[in-house]
């Protein structure tokens, strides 16, 4: 397990070494990176000084050395538009990011794995097409369409919920959230919804497919024949073996539910990672959009390693087969 | 589709009936594919004849009155005509926009879709087919770009290269094509085990014939659930790169970006101008899925009695 585990990591670290590389050879390589990484509107001996300083003049692998000493000290450079460290700029996004991932994951777990289960055990009842046919509204549904959809009835028409931001936030061991308050729910709730419908969509249709499949199974012909009943067959036998893909999917789609939440975050103006990735690109805020990149990149190698290595706890089976491999 | 030559010996298989016959039988037999089937048709035909139906040419700045701008659906023009759904902050005809912009996000959507079908196919099948260093390579790129989710890969490569109609479609293009290579190597490395193969090869048939004569058209069957599949999802896609401002210059204004432009008249209540757009792109997006979930029942044997 053990060797496993390390021979895991090291995979990811190669993959986060090929990563910066495509990055840096992105941003320093194609095109001049003096426009790139120098403020367009800077003096002409404000930029030889900057080419300078940057060691925009010295070979490539030098240059990637410099960078990559940089990142690993935590120096991704300054933002041109706010002059601040455009890491820090990304930490302090953060958390109102993994908030709505959070809420928008909560909902479609929660909704997603009863209304798939009722699908896929009566696929031809009324309940378990209807079931289906939202679930691929679901998936057909653009993101941002339905966020505008969800402003124009909830905030202009109903007026019930606010459209934009986050709202009044509260201090949580020093971390800003909105989750303590009612105003903060009031605002969580669309962009939480919308950002939720897409994987909501999802979870149906795999736990539905999961359970179709495992109904045809021994076992569940076996628990029958046994006389358990219908309830405890589909509750306990079926669903803890549909389970493992469930869970492994879950761990995946939240790294998704943090990328999608760029579409979310513009549509209703939420102050996180993603809304600031759309300004710093609009902004040509370059700095930032290669400290977004490689934050987010990192971010999912992170939740690669851990899916991998829970996918092995969960299920033996896995982990027999990487052995002999 | 043709039918898919070799031996196929499924379950499945009725006496005398062809595997395409079947198929489409098996399609008809439900009435809500059916529907989508006839809902693209009309979509796709609406975006190919939209010079001849719609009733102005919204690009034709001499047609536009900006008396007429943003009207409510169902009113009427200074010139007479009726705007059914009402029009956009320069006096365009949302219906005459909507069918315009769905020919764009249609174009870009097969455009992408089948370039990225050639180069996944031909990578996936040759890399089944010789092994070795080149599958490895060919199948840790796949890996690896498809454990992040398409919207971040398109925004890195946009964010990279730099906005326009030619790089939106490298983005897609660039998206899609691991999808293609993993399916088909997938199928192709269950195919190549099979006895016509080795039939093939004992022939001494040039190895390039057997992998697109012989190995291709069985691997087909999975490959046309995730093209259709892949075709919405690269619509879906390109319109929120253009809601959000980083997808198709305002030269060829797809569905995103009319759903874009009526983003700042919403809040004044005037929901037409994003509304209508969202429903046509909703409309065409929902007949392929529809369209995809059938096929995918119908060519997965693991489903059939």
């Amino acid at each position: 397990m053990l060797v496993y585990i390390i021979r895991r990591s090291l995979q990811s670290l190669l993959v986060l070494v090929a990563m910066s590389l495509l990055v840096f050879a992105g941003v320093y390589a194609i095109g001049n990176p003096v426009d790139i990484l120098i403020n367009p509107q800077a003096e002409q001996l404000e930029r030889e000084r900057a080419i300078a300083e940057l060691g925009l003049d010295r070979p490539l692998p030098e240059q990637y050395a410099t960078f990559i000493r940089g990142a690993l000290s935590g120096d991704l450079g300054r933002s041109f538009v706010h002059s601040t460290p455009a890491l820090s700029l990304i930490v302090e996004r953060m958390p109102a990011t993994l908030e709505l991932a959070t809420a928008a994951m909560l909902i479609a777990v929660l909704l997603g794995i009863p209304l798939g289960l009722w699908a896929g055990v009566k696929p031809d009842s009324a309940g378990g097409r209807a079931i289906m046919a939202g679930s691929i509204l679901g998936f057909s549904l653009p993101t941002f369409w339905v966020g505008l959809m969800l402003i124009m009835v909830f905030s202009v028409m109903l007026g019930w919920l606010p459209s934009n931001g986050r709202g009044p936030t509260s201090e949580l061991l020093g971390v800003p959230v909105s989750f303590l308050s009612l105003e903060g729910w009031r605002h969580l709730a669309l962009p939480a919804t919308n950002l939720a419908l897409f994987k909501l969509a999802l979870l149906i249709r795999l736990t539905r497919a999961g359970t179709r499949e495992a109904l045809l199974q021994d076992y569940v012909k076996f628990a029958r024949a046994k006389g358990l009943s219908n309830a405890r067959v589909i509750l306990v036998h079926v669903l803890s073996n549909i389970l493992i893909p469930i869970v492994t999917v879950i761990g995946l789609e939240f790294g998704s539910v943090i990328a999608f939440a760029i579409v979310t975050e513009s549509v209703f103006a939420w102050p996180g990672m993603g809304k600031l990735l759309i300004d710093s690109i609009n902004t040509l805020d370059r700095p930032v959009i290669v400290a977004y990149l490689l934050v987010i990149v990192a971010i999912f190698i992170v939740i690669n390693l851990a899916v991998d290595i829970l996918y092995s706890v969960l299920d033996p089976r896995v982990r027999l087969a990487e052995a002999k491999g | 589709m043709s039918a898919p030559a070799g031996p196929r010996g499924m379950a499945g298989d009725r006496a005398g009936e062809s595997p395409a016959a079947r198929i489409a039988a098996d399609f008809l037999a439900n009435p809500v594919a059916v529907f989508g089937l006839v809902l693209l048709g009309c979509i796709v035909l609406l975006a190919v004849i939209a010079p001849l139906v719609s009733p102005q040419d919204p690009y034709d700045l001499a047609q536009l009155d900006i008396v007429d701008a943003r009207l409510p659906p169902g009113s009427v023009s200074g010139s007479g005509g009726t705007f059914w759904l009402g029009t956009d902050d320069q006096g365009r005809d949302m219906l005459s926009a909507i069918l315009y912009g769905l020919r764009i996000s249609l174009a870009v959507g097969a455009i992408s879709t089948f370039l990225a079908l050639l180069i996944g196919l031909t990578l996936g099948l040759l890399a089944a087919y010789l092994g070795g260093r080149v599958e490895t390579l060919a199948m840790r790129v796949v890996d690896i770009q498809l454990s992040f989710p398409a919207i971040l890969i398109a925004l890195i490569l946009i964010a990279v290269l730099g906005q326009g109609t030619g790089k939106v479609i490298a983005a897609l293009v660039t998206i899609q094509w691991a999808y293609y290579a993993r399916t088909v190597r997938g199928a192709a490395l269950v195919e190549r085990r099979k006895e016509y193969v080795e039939a093939a090869r004992c022939l001494a048939l040039p190895p390039l014939r057997i992998v697109f004569r012989h190995l291709l058209p069985n691997c087909l069957p999975p490959l046309i659930v995730v093209a259709t599949v892949q075709v919405a999802a690269a619509i879906a896609l390109e319109a929120t790169l253009s809601f959000l401002g980083l997808g198709l210059p305002i030269t060829e204004p797809s569905l995103g970006l009319l759903i874009a432009n009526g983003y700042q008249y919403l809040l004044s209540g005037k929901y037409w101008i994003s509304f209508f757009p969202g429903i046509a792109l909703l409309l065409t997006i929902v007949s392929i899925n529809l369209v995809a979930d059938q096929l995918r029942d119908v060519l997965n044997p693991r489903l059939q009695r």
